[in-house]
């Protein structure tokens, strides 16, 4: 069973091998490191570029331009910041051209807190991500959906963002969530694709024969179906609201926990049917909660359901503070935490209008 | 048999172009100052929104324009231009009708239907990338396309180019060491048009540095600075640079100094500015004493060149405004089209 690390690297490998990727780059992305987290350890197209954002996502988008398949990593997303305007560029390639150019490439960054990451490694990026019209962003929570979603996010003709949840990055999947062709043996699996302590020159990965599993942008994942309250989330608060649920079954409050999965487009179909059975809504995300995207989904949700609701939907978003502090106190008072989530859902099934 | 329509002299006289070359982009260079002067009477007669565009710089695109090998893909050049292109966009064939069309904003207008100012041009079939308005983001993003012409062999280089002022943003840094990674050396011929503003403010105010392409040189970059309202030199100077480009698939930093003669855009009024260099004058002088062009044929060119431009706008201003339903289109690309169908 892949972490989604090896999920990643493993769907890389698939896209330069069949599906026309031609250079995996960013800083430290080639050997010897092969990535910060080692998502590009042992690929044939990967190398390192200068320590440069701007140039990494203004090269990614000449090569698309030029015909070719990039995969751009921006080592953390909190670095992405500075090339805010070339990723608008890159969104608005098409429609500023009215159709006449478009920008096939991907961006790849890891996002979000839980790894004790301080002020510049705990960022997320998605409420600012969605104010890029012209993007596909998606956001996997498992290694089967990083791997599938990768493979879609590959043969796109757009530039599609994929924000990898850096506490998710050694996650394994739980049974039944394989990846076509992985190998069941996680040791075997690592002597496989991982890349040797020290010396790394004569080293080369056996990749194992994975299938094309496409997940398609724009579909999300029933993770827990119920009929209480509905659970919108994405990310690494997928599993934290999922044993929220769990938790809660005890008490008779079946909470339904979708994983958006894609943020744009995202899968309306699925918020609202799951809102129309339950009445009840909860969002739960881990950026900041001003203009959060959570935000969106509620107006959405108030235009087109209101008459439905029977309780007011909610969101439950990281603090609107300049920053996730580095002390584990400071840290889960920023961020969305379990409990919050669990009480949360039993005070919207408790509502009463 | 010399078939180069550069004539070197045989003692160190400046190098000579053939008649028919001079008089070809004397054509483009009034064609592309008419261009722009129509332009600018549009902006002022309510046709149209935002002038900007690149009247004393004629001496320097035309020529670009001409020596650029022209096509679709990376066996062809790319061109990350900006603003001030339209000599360049008419050396390669552009119609000038079709930028009285994107002042007008009509959904006819080819670039952008009806969506940007004028001259942000996008030909994806001459490699003519999106120009956008953003300053020196075009250096960010060449690269890019000089990468796949380096792996991809063959004689297609990468042309970018920009302004002096822009040359303080950190993407002309980028290119600079993009384009010359050790042992990555990218076919990139960087060119800095440099009219000695930025908008209002003087680049002696800002720079230190004397000569920008001086800044090359800490790269290992061959550089050039040049008299860039001089078709002639321009000319000679730019087929140096791309010919060198071309073969050793390696960087040029080209620096060409011009003239801003209507200034910044009609947000400056777009008044002609006594004091600069008048390029396409000094060159019609120099045809006529050379005997090449008289003064009537000079005349007569202009009077129906200016004439075929007033009878485009005239149709231009007829044409149908986009439909508002098509802020929806192009949004997201259904398939590929970049790379010449490569994919």
């Amino acid at each position: 069973m892949a972490s989604m690390v090896q999920a990643i690297r493993m769907a890389l490998h698939v896209g330069e091998e069949r599906l026309g990727v031609t250079d995996i780059f960013g800083e430290d992305v080639g050997p010897p490191l092969g990535g910060v987290f080692t998502a590009t350890q042992g690929l044939r197209t990967a190398w390192s570029s200068p320590l440069d954002e701007r140039g990494i996502i203004g090269a990614a988008m000449g090569l698309a331009m030029a015909g070719q398949r990039p995969v751009a990593e921006i080592q953390f997303c909190d670095y992405v910041y500075n090339t805010i305007d070339l990723l608008k560029l890159a969104g608005g390639l098409c429609w500023a051209s009215n159709g006449d150019f478009n920008c096939p490439m991907v961006m790849m960054t890891p996002v979000g807190s839980g790894i004790h990451g301080s002020l510049y490694h705990s960022h997320s990026f998605d409420a600012t991500a969605t104010h890029l019209p012209g993007w596909k962003i998606v956001m996997p929570s498992t290694p089967r959906d990083a791997y599938g979603l990768m493979l879609s996010a590959i043969v796109d003709p757009n530039p599609v963002m994929f924000l990898a949840p850096k506490a998710l990055m050694r996650v394994k999947s739980l049974p039944g969530e394989e990846i076509p062709g992985e190998p069941t043996d996680d040791k075997l699996l690592a002597k496989m694709i991982d890349a040797p302590l020290g010396d790394r020159s004569a080293w080369r990965p056996q990749w194992p024969d994975t299938a094309d599993l496409f997940i398609p942008i724009g579909e999300a994942r029933v993770v827990r179906v119920g009929e209480t309250v509905t659970v919108v989330t994405y990310g690494r608060m997928v599993a934290e609201c999922a044993k929220a649920a769990d938790e809660l079954r005890d008490e008779g409050i079946a909470a339904e926990v979708i994983d958006l999965r894609s943020l744009h487009p995202y899968d309306w179909k699925t918020i609202k049917t799951s809102i129309q059975k339950t009445n009840r809504v909860l969002y739960v995300n881990e950026e900041t909660e001003v203009t959060n995207f959570g935000e969106h989904l509620i107006r959405r949700t108030v235009d087109e359901l209101f008459y439905e609701l029977h309780a007011p939907p909610r969101l439950l978003a990281g603090a609107f503070v300049p920053y996730v502090g580095l002390a584990p106190t400071l840290e889960s008072a920023s961020v969305p935490q379990r409990a919050g989530i669990t009480q949360a859902i039993r005070e919207l099934s408790q509502h009463r209008p | 048999m010399n078939t180069s329509p550069i004539h070197h002299g045989t003692n160190g006289e400046s190098a000579r172009l053939a008649p028919d070359l001079l008089v070809r982009m004397h054509e483009l260079m009034l064609q592309t100052r008419l261009l722009e002067e129509r332009l600018i009477t549009m902006i002022r007669q309510g046709d149209g929104y935002f002038w900007i565009g690149g009247p004393g710089e004629e001496a320097f695109n035309v020529p670009l324009g001409l020596l650029v090998h022209k096509g679709e893909g990376v066996a062809h050049d790319y061109l990350h231009l900006h603003y001030r292109s339209s000599g360049t966009l008419l050396a390669l064939g552009a119609e000038p009708i079709d930028s009285l069309r994107q002042m007008k904003s009509v959904k006819a207008d080819p670039y952008s239907g009806g969506r940007n100012f004028v001259g942000h041009y996008s030909v994806r079939t001459w490699n003519v990338v999106p120009i956008s308005s953003p300053i020196e983001v075009q250096f960010s993003m060449a690269p890019g396309t000089a990468i796949a012409q380096k792996r991809a062999g063959g004689r297609g280089i990468t042309i970018v180019q920009g302004g002096d002022a822009g040359t303080a943003e950190g993407d002309f840094a980028t290119c600079l060491i993009w384009a010359s990674r050790p042992g990555n050396e990218l076919p990139l011929l960087m060119i800095v048009t440099n009219n000695k503003y930025g908008i209002s403010t003087p680049y002696s105010t800002q720079h230190g540095e004397p000569r920008i392409s001086d800044r090359g040189k800490a790269f290992g970059i061959k550089t050039a600075s040049i008299d860039g309202n001089d078709p002639e030199v321009a000319y000679v100077e730019l087929k140096k640079a791309m010919d060198y480009v071309r073969t050793e698939r390696r960087p040029f930093l080209l620096e060409a100094s011009v003239s801003r003669l209507y200034g910044h855009s009609s947000s400056s009024g777009a008044n002609f500015v006594e004091g600069e260099v008048d390029g396409l004058a000094r060159f019609e002088a120099k045809l006529v004493e050379r005997q090449i062009l008289s003064r009537t044929a000079l005349d007569e060119m202009r009077a129906r060149m200016t004439q075929e431009l007033l009878v485009a706008y005239q149709k231009v201003k007829q044409e149908p405004a986009p439909d508002p339903s098509s802020i929806w289109e192009h949004v997201f690309a259904e398939k590929n089209v970049v790379g010449g169908g490569a994919r």
